[in-house]
C-alpha cells in the first residue's frame, strides 16, 4: 500500500525511556519489529509492557528516546495522528464503545480514513453518501472476518466476552493499520477460546499482511505464534530472540519463576 | 435482582409509612388545596384528591408488586390494603393534629379550608377519620389490583387513565378555544360536565386510551409492520404521504387552535429547538453543559440590539438580516467557551459552564453595558419579522417561524447523528481516550459539538426575541438551562423524538395548569427522581437506530451473556 521505505523494520524504538516522577516504567528500550512479523513483548506484571504500548500510540509522551514508524519519527504526535499513520491497538481490559452497536464501533474505527464533515453530513452530498456506504461495507466485511456476522446491530455491551475481544480487533482493523498492537488478547479466556484467538492472530498476518505487536501473558500463545520475543522486567529488556532462545534464557526464567528456579536448573544441569 | 428475597410485615409497614409521609408532604406544600377546584370527573373527583391519594396508590402498587414475587396474590392484596390503611392513618393523624393544635405557625398551608378538605365530606371527626381510612384502603387495594394485573392490561389502563386526566385538565382550554364553534358544542356537551369530564366522557376516554394502547402493543395490528412488508418504493410513498399529512396538520394547527394554545405551542417549540441543540452537546457528545442559556441569551440580545427601533436603536436591521448574525455570534460563543474547557470532563465541565451562563447574565445586567443593552430594563420595541406583507405578529404567526426552526434544526441533528461526525461524538461520549486512539481529533470534535449546540440556541433566542418584542435579563436565568437539560433527560438522553416529548411534558403541561406554577420545580424534581429510578433511559429512549436501517430482522435476545464482561474485574 505505502511506497515501502527501504527499512526492513516497520517499527523501531530507540532507547525509549518513560518516567512517571521518580518511577521509571520503561527504561532504555530498543526493539525492531520486522515487517509482517508477529512480535511479542512479555514480562511479569508491572514490567512496563502496557506503558510501552501507550508510548507507541502517543497516549504517553516518552521521556527520552525515539520511535520510528517506517523510518519516520512519531514521537510527540497526538494519538489520533498516529492512528492515521497506521498504528492501531486494542486494550487489555476491553474498551469498546459500550452503548454503540457492533457496526458503529467498527465504523468509528474507520473514522481516520474518512473525510466527510459537518456540511457533507447535513447536505448529504454524493461524496459523503458514497464514503458512508463504503465504510459500512468495510465494517460489515470486518465483522464477518472476525466472526461477528449477524451481530452487527447488537450493542457492544450485550456481546459475550470473547466476541467483545474480537469486536475490538475488528474496530482496530477498520483504521487499516500497518501495525496492530494487541494488549493481552487472550486475557480471561479458557483454553479453547485461547487457541481460537491464537489461530485468529496468525491469520491476521496471513490474510491481511499486517504486522502484529503483541503483549501476552499466556506462554503457550507466545511460543506458538511469535517470530521474535522481547522480555521485559522492571521496564528493561532482559532478553530478546526467537521463542526457543528466550525459553532457554536463565534470566527469563528468573524473572518469571524467581531465583530459586534458576539455581535448581543449574544444579540439574551440573 | 434477587436481593428482595423476602417480604415481611416490616416491609409492609415501611411502604405504608412512606406513603403516609409523602401524602403529608403533598398536603403541607399546599398542593391538595391548590388543586382542589380543578375537577377532573363530573364534580366528583378533583385534582386535589388525586394528589392526596396518589402516594398511597403508587406505594401500594410497588409494595404489592414486590410482595407478589415472593408470596401469594392474596398476600399482595393484603399488603396493598395495609399500605393504604397506614397512609390513611397518617393523613387522619394530621387532621386530628391540625384541628387541635395551631400548625399554621409552622406550616402556612394548614388552613381551615385544607382541614375541611381532609374531612372528605364528613361532618364529625370520627366520621372523617373513618372516611380517610376507608378511602385510603380502597385506593391501596386498587393499587394492589393494578400490580396483579397482566402487564399488558395495566399498561393499557394506565394510558386510559392518563388520557382521562389529560382531557379533564384540558377542559378549560378546550372551552376557551372551541367554545364558540358550532361543531364543538355537541361534543363539548357530551364529554364535559360543568366542572370536569362527564361520566360519558370519562368512559369514552378511558376506553379510547385502553383500545389505542392495546392496538399499538399488538404486533399484528401495528401499522409500521404492514408498511415494512411492502416493496421499497411503496414504503417510501407511504412515508412521504405520512410526512405531508403530518406537515399539513402542523400547518393548520394555529388557525384551528386559536391564540392561547398557539402561544403555548410556540413556547414549547422554542424549548424544542434548544433541546435539540443541547441534546447534541450532552446527549451525543456527552459534554455536560449547564450554561446553555448563555447562547440563548446571545441570540436574543443580538437580534434585540440589531433590530430594535426603541431608545437603544442602532442599525435597525430587519429580523432576517439579524438572524444569521445572532446564530453566528452564538456559535462563536460556543467555540470560545469550548476552548478553555477542552480538557475538562464531567462534573468539572458542568461547574465551568454553569459559571459561564451566570457570567453572561451578570454582564447583561451590568451598568457597564447598560447604555447598549439596557441593563435590567432590557431592550424594547423589537419589530416583528415579516415576509412581504405577512407579519409574524402574534403567537399564531410566530408559530410558523418556530415550526420552520424545529424542522431545520431537527433535520440537521438527525443527519449528523448517523454520520461520521455523530459517530465521533458518541464515541467520545463513551470513552474519550479510546476515541482519540481511534483517530478522532478531540479538539475539533468537541468544538464542533459546542458550536452546533450553541448555534441552535442562538436561533431559539432570536425567535424568542421576535416573539416577545422585548427582552429582559431575567428571561435568561439558570433555570432555563435546567429546564432544557431536564426535558432532555425526561425524554431520553440522545433521543430526538425524546426532546419533543420532554418539552411537551415539562414545558407544555405546566402551562395548562395555572395552579401548577408554584409547584413547577417540585414537579420537575419529583419527575426527575422518579425517572432516574424507574425509567432512566427516558420516555422515548434512543434506539439502536441501526434497526431501522437493517433490512433483515434485527438480531435479538438469542445470545446469553456467557461471561459478564466487565463487572467481574
Amino acid at each position: 500500500m505505502t511506497t515501502a521505505s527501504q527499512s526492513e523494520f516497520i517499527l523501531e524504538t530507540i532507547h525509549v525511556t518513560k518516567q512517571f516522577g521518580g518511577l521509571t516504567a520503561v527504561k532504555d528500550l530498543s526493539i525492531q519489529v520486522p515487517r509482517k512479523s508477529i512480535y511479542s513483548v512479555i514480562g511479569p506484571n508491572g514490567a512496563g509492557k502496557t506503558t510501552f504500548f501507550n508510548c507507541i500510540t502517543g497516549f504517553y509522551k516518552v521521556t527520552e528516546g525515539d520511535i520510528l514508524l517506517d523510518g519516520e519519527s512519531i514521537v510527540g504526535l497526538r494519538p489520533d495522528i498516529i492512528v492515521k499513520k497506521g498504528i492501531s491497538r486494542t486494550y487489555q481490559n476491553i474498551r469498546l464503545f459500550q452503548n454503540l452497536t457492533a457496526l458503529e464501533n467498527v465504523m468509528v474505527g474507520h473514522h481516520p480514513r474518512m473525510k466527510a464533515g459537518w456540511f457533507g453530513a447535513v447536505f448529504n452530498t454524493p461524496g459523503t453518501r458514497r464514503e458512508e456506504a463504503e465504510a459500512r461495507k468495510l465494517a460489515m466485511e470486518l465483522l464477518e472476518f472476525v466472526g461477528l456476522k449477524g451481530y452487527e446491530y447488537e450493542l457492544a455491551t450485550n456481546l459475550p466476552y470473547g466476541q467483545q475481544r474480537r469486536l475490538e480487533i475488528a474496530r482496530a482493523l477498520a483504521s487499516e493499520p500497518k501495525l496492530l498492537l494487541l494488549d493481552e488478547p487472550t486475557a480471561g479466556m479458557n483454553p479453547s477460546e485461547t487457541e481460537e484467538m491464537t489461530n485468529f492472530i496468525d491469520n491476521l498476518r496471513k490474510d491481511l499482511g499486517i504486522t502484529v505487536l503483541l503483549i501476552e501473558h499466556d506462554m503457550r500463545v507466545v511460543m506458538t505464534i511469535s517470530d521474535i520475543i522481547t522480555v521485559l522486567d522492571y521496564g528493561q529488556k532482559i532478553a530478546e530472540g526467537k521463542p526457543e532462545e528466550v525459553r532457554a534464557n536463565p534470566r527469563v526464567i528468573e524473572a518469571y519463576l524467581g531465583r530459586g528456579a534458576v539455581t535448581e536448573q543449574e544444579t540439574q544441569a551440573a | 435482582m434477587d436481593k428482595e428475597l423476602k417480604f415481611t410485615w416490616k416491609d409492609m409497614l415501611k411502604y405504608g409509612v412512606i406513603a403516609g409521609v409523602v401524602a403529608i408532604y403533598v398536603i403541607l406544600v399546599g398542593m391538595v388545596e391548590a388543586f382542589n377546584e380543578r375537577y377532573i370527573i363530573a364534580e366528583t373527583i378533583n385534582l386535589g384528591q388525586i394528589a392526596l391519594f396518589s402516594p398511597v396508590f403508587l406505594l401500594a402498587y410497588f409494595a404489592a408488586n414486590n410482595a407478589r414475587k415472593i408470596k401469594s396474590s392474596l398476600f399482595a392484596i393484603i399488603t396493598s390494603i395495609v399500605v393504604g390503611l397506614i397512609g390513611g392513618a397518617f393523613v387522619a393523624g394530621l387532621l386530628v393534629l391540625g384541628t387541635h393544635m395551631n400548625l399554621r405557625a409552622v406550616f402556612l398551608n394548614v388552613s381551615p379550608e385544607l382541614l375541611d378538605i381532609l374531612h372528605l365530606g364528613q361532618e364529625g371527626m370520627a366520621g372523617a377519620i373513618a372516611a380517610n381510612l376507608i378511602i385510603s384502603a380502597t385506593v391501596g387495594l386498587l393499587g394492589g389490583l393494578f400490580a396483579l394485573m397482566p402487564h399488558k392490561w395495566s399498561n393499557a389502563l394506565l394510558v386510559g387513565l392518563s388520557l382521562v386526566l389529560l382531557m379533564g385538565i384540558l377542559q378549560e382550554l378546550m372551552t376557551i378555544t372551541f367554545g364558540n364553534k358550532d361543531w364543538y358544542k355537541p361534543i363539548g356537551e357530551f364529554i364535559y360536565a360543568k366542572k370536569g369530564l362527564s361520566w360519558g366522557g370519562t368512559a369514552l376516554f378511558l376506553v379510547l386510551g385502553i383500545v389505542l394502547n392495546l392496538w399499538r402493543s399488538s404486533d399484528k395490528l401495528r401499522p409500521g409492520k404492514k408498511v415494512a412488508k411492502l416493496p421499497r418504493q411503496q414504503q417510501m410513498a407511504v412515508q412521504i404521504v405520512a410526512m405531508l399529512l403530518g406537515l399539513a396538520i402542523l400547518l393548520a394547527l394555529p388557525k384551528f387552535l386559536g391564540s392561547y394554545p398557539s402561544e403555548i405551542l410556540t413556547t414549547v417549540g422554542i424549548y424544542i429547538i434548544m433541546g435539540l441543540g443541547l441534546n447534541i452537546v450532552v446527549g451525543f457528545a456527552g459534554l455536560l453543559d449547564l450554561g446553555y442559556v448563555a447562547f440563548f441569551a446571545i441570540g436574543a440580545y443580538t437580534v434585540g440590539i440589531l433590530t430594535t427601533t426603541g431608545k437603544l436603536a442602532t442599525v435597525e436591521w430587519n429580523f432576517w438580516m439579524a438572524l444569521p448574525v445572532a446564530i453566528f455570534l452564538a456559535m462563536m460563543a460556543g467555540v470560545l467557551l469550548g476552548i478553555p474547557v477542552l480538557k475538562m470532563r464531567g462534573d468539572y465541565l458542568a461547574i465551568v459552564t454553569l459559571g459561564f451562563g451566570e457570567i453572561i447574565r451578570v454582564v447583561v445586567l451590568s451598568d457597564w453595558l447598560k447604555p447598549y443593552i439596557g441593563g435590567a430594563q432590557g431592550i424594547l420595541q423589537i419589530p416583528k419579522p415579516k415576509i412581504g406583507n405577512f407579519v409574524f405578529k402574534g403567537p399564531q404567526q410566530i408559530y410558523f417561524l418556530v415550526l420552520a426552526g424545529i424542522i431545520i434544526v431537527g433535520y440537521i441533528a438527525w443527519r449528523l447523528r448517523d454520520a461520521r461526525v455523530g459517530r465521533a461524538w458518541k464515541a467520545m461520549r463513551e470513552d474519550e481516550d479510546v476515541a482519540e486512539a481511534m483517530g478522532i481529533h478531540l479538539v475539533s470534535t468537541k468544538l464542533l459539538a459546542f458550536a452546533t449546540g450553541a448555534a441552535f440556541a442562538g436561533l431559539a433566542g432570536a425567535i424568542f426575541a421576535a416573539k416577545l418584542g422585548s427582552i429582559f435579563p431575567h428571561s435568561f436565568n439558570l433555570i432555563v438551562s435546567i429546564n432544557v437539560l431536564s426535558l432532555i433527560i425526561v425524554g431520553g438522553i440522545g433521543s430526538l423524538p425524546g426532546v419533543i416529548v420532554g418539552a411537551l411534558i415539562l414545558v407544555g403541561l405546566p402551562e395548562l395548569l395555572r395552579e401548577f406554577a408554584d409547584f413547577r420545580m417540585l414537579f420537575y424534581g419529583a419527575l426527575l427522581v422518579a425517572m432516574m429510578l424507574v425509567k432512566p433511559e427516558g420516555f422515548v429512549p434512543e434506539k439502536t437506530h441501526a434497526r431501522e436501517l437493517s433490512e433483515k430482522e434485527p438480531f435479538s435476545s438469542e445470545i446469553e451473556p456467557e461471561a459478564p464482561a466487565r463487572e467481574t474485574i
